[in-house]
């Protein structure tokens, strides 16, 4: 948990992602996660249009010390993670970050070349090529959600891989659990960023 | 009759007692040719009022008739017709609703589908069923609004009384030949009623497209605008069958009133006999009642019950755990004006009890005996 | 009176591409048309055009051969499931990206 938080604080994480890619378990999982991490009041929801695989989906994690009275859409995030690079051009995702927020892609690209005209701090991770390598493949699909929740720790320091790890443990089981939390270990190291950023 | 007069096209009703003698008689029309119309035979009322949506969104002019637990199964179909805005004539004779069983007369039928957005008449006798048919199809399609022409079942289902039938001829130049909002049958197939999401909606061609709410505030806004219709379509009906109906409620002897009964449907004619009879010992008595439901008449209604220092309300239905509906309504309209007469509420007649003027009078002597607020609903007419 | 003039009265869309955004952005597998399956092309006449008659968002044109408007099409493949040929298959879409991917780099 991040100590210098002050009580009223409220965080807010708006996930980006495809019908199917599993934006909505991540977003599920993290909130999980920050609940163990000590933060009292945690919330998680998917903002729900075009339900179908493929289409465009938001999610929200919000997370503070004290337990959290909002329960509409947040309209600016102080993070932002992009599940599939290609709705930047699709979605206004920044539109939705605040000018001094953190945005992380699931990319191969480095964090340099992105959103270059603007404040915003930029992480990337290929997180596609380390699933597909550790076998986080369902159905000829790689699985990257769980991956990101590492990008995430590592690139907001909101949360640490401890407490992902058993938020990710509760939600699988057996072999399941374990590959994901490799996965989420993995991007966590593979993380890079373009400048350290901090909650202001 | 009075949906034979309209020249209704699609008739789609299931048998329940006690409406079960207007779909009978009309399906001889039908079977004598009298009738031009198509009679559907449904498995339920559900079935019947989506025969009816279907039927009225491609531009035939429909009527269904059902009463109590019919309507409630209506109940989802109603929402439907009315947010489709397809303006879909219905007769009720009200009555009660299981558990325990009842056929006999109420109005918690009616009253329980009161946010559907539906327009509701309530007739004081069979002539006003009549007339109020053929008025219904004229409003209703100018509107885009379905509407519920209700009476009371039995009492008035079941009576029979003299009407004047109107002059075929008349009401056909009363009422022109339905045009529906959409053209279903065009050169380009359309989605009728696609699921909305929250925000508007750009079609193909960049054009921005109502919202669910958006939508839901045009049905309303219609709803708000139907007082004057209603006035005006009611205006003309007096002018070509010399019976107007100029009015969103009745109101008898409210001149120099200080006491009011307010009812609804046929107890109107009772309370009439009430308010004569307290006359005679003295009591500044009259009877309001309401004849439009929804839209409810507010404006109407606080202009004639402003100078009443005693409102007496009789309901043939209650909200459980609350009170009367039109008691509920009353005392909104009459805070939004400012007006603050004792109110007191009966509830009466459910499931067929026989209600009389001497009821409604001691009633009404009792309430102004307290000269208080009496606060809850009364029951008149329960010994055990 | 009332809302007569509102062109909004009850809400409907026309059957046409566009009327739910941009959908080909949700396409997870792409339609391939093995034209000599396809019954128009191989009778070079207008007939079947059942995946014209069946997509959901109009993105089918007809003609010899037919086209698909990858705009549009949001991959569901029910055009694949009705033709009677078996002249269309799903292709996973990502590997088209990643293969234009590669032309663009390649271009640059």
């Amino acid at each position: 948990m991040a100590e210098d938080l002050t009580e009223e604080r409220v965080i807010n994480v708006t996930w980006h992602g495809r019908g199917g890619q599993g934006a909505v378990t991540a977003a599920m999982i993290l909130a999980e996660a920050a609940y163990l991490d000590g933060y009292q009041g945690v919330t998680a929801a998917p903002f729900f249009g075009v339900e179908r695989r493929g289409a465009p989906i938001t999610a929200t994690t919000r997370f503070s010390k004290k337990p959290i009275r909002t329960l509409s859409p947040a309209t600016q995030a102080d993070v932002v993670v992009v599940l599939d690079e290609r709705l930047l051009q699709a979605v206004d995702v920044l539109g939705g970050l605040r000018a001094d927020g953190l945005l992380i892609l699931n990319a191969s690209s480095p964090p340099e070349i992105f959103c270059t005209d603007m404040d915003i701090a930029v992480a990337t991770s290929d997180a596609n090529s380390i699933a597909r390598e550790i076998g986080l493949v369902v159905a000829g699909a790689v699985l990257i959600n769980t991956s990101l929740l590492g990008a995430f720790s590592k690139a907001s320091s909101l949360i640490q891989m401890k407490s992902l790890e058993k938020a990710i443990g509760e939600n699988f089981s057996g072999q399941a659990a374990k590959i994901n939390i490799q996965g989420a270990r993995l991007t966590y190291e593979a993380t890079r960023i373009n400048r350290s950023w901090q909650l202001s | 009759m009075g949906a034979k007069l309209c020249r209704v096209q699609v008739i789609a009703a299931y048998p329940i007692t006690p409406q079960s003698k207007i779909p009978e008689t009309l399906v001889k029309y039908v079977d004598s040719g009298e009738l031009e119309a198509e009679f559907i035979r449904v498995e339920s009322e559900h079935s019947a009022l989506t025969v009816c949506i279907s039927a009225s969104t491609v531009g035939a002019r429909v009527f269904t008739a059902t009463a109590a637990n019919g309507l409630a199964y209506m109940h989802e179909q109603l929402h439907w017709a009315a947010g489709a805005r397809l303006p879909i004539v219905m007769a009720l004779a009200n009555r009660g609703l299981g558990a325990p069983w009842t056929i006999f007369n109420d109005m918690q039928d009616s009253i329980s589908q009161r946010d559907t957005g539906w327009m509701q008449v309530y007739c004081r006798d069979n002539q006003e069923i009549m007339d109020s048919m053929i008025m219904a199809y004229k409003i209703c399609e100018q509107l885009h609004v379905p509407m519920m022409v209700c009476f009371d079942g039995f009492v008035l289902s079941h009576t029979v009384m003299p009407v004047e039938i109107p002059d075929q001829k008349q009401v056909d130049a009363f009422l022109p030949p339905y045009v529906p909002h959409l053209q279903v049958d065009g050169p380009e197939p359309i989605n009728i009623n696609p699921v909305m999401l929250a925000g508007p909606r750009a079609n193909a061609q960049g054009v921005f497209c109502p919202s669910y709410m958006g939508f839901r505030m045009r049905l309303q806004e219609a709803l708000e605008s139907a007082g004057d219709v209603i006035l005006e379509v009611g205006r003309e009906f007096g002018e070509v069958f010399g019976r107007s109906y100029e009015c969103l409620l009745w109101q008898y002897r409210t001149e120099g009133a200080d006491t009011i009964l307010l009812t609804m449907g046929s107890l109107a004619n009772e309370a009439s006999l009430a308010a004569d009879a307290l006359r005679e010992k003295g009591c500044k008595a009259g009877v309001v009642s309401l004849r439009i439901f929804r839209p409810f008449p507010a404006e109407p209604l606080r202009q004639a019950l402003s100078g009443a220092k005693h409102v007496v309300i009789f309901d043939k239905n209650i909200s459980y755990g609350n009170e009367g509906a039109t008691c509920t309504e009353t005392k909104a309209a009459l805070f939004e004006g400012g007006l603050q007469p004792t109110i007191t509420n009966f509830i009466v007649g459910l499931g067929g009890k026989n209600i009389v003027a001497t009821d409604l009078e001691a009633a009404t002597e009792e309430a102004l005996k307290r000269r208080v607020q009496i606060n809850g609903p009364q029951w008149i007419g329960v010994a055990v | 009176m009332a809302s007569k003039k509102d062109q909004f009265i009850s809400a409907c869309a026309t059957l046409t591409k566009g009327e739910a955004g941009n959908t080909g952005e949700w396409r997870a597998k792409r339609p391939i048309i093995d034209l000599s399956k396809c019954t128009p092309y191989k009778k070079q006449k207008d007939t079947c055009y059942l995946c014209w008659l069946y997509c959901p968002d109009g993105t089918v044109k007809r003609g010899i051969p037919i086209e698909i408007d990858l705009q549009y099409c949001k991959g569901c493949g029910v055009c694949a499931q009705v033709c009677p040929t078996k002249a269309i298959r799903m292709e996973v879409e990502e590997e088209f990206v990643l293969a234009e991917c590669v032309i663009e780099e390649d271009t640059e």
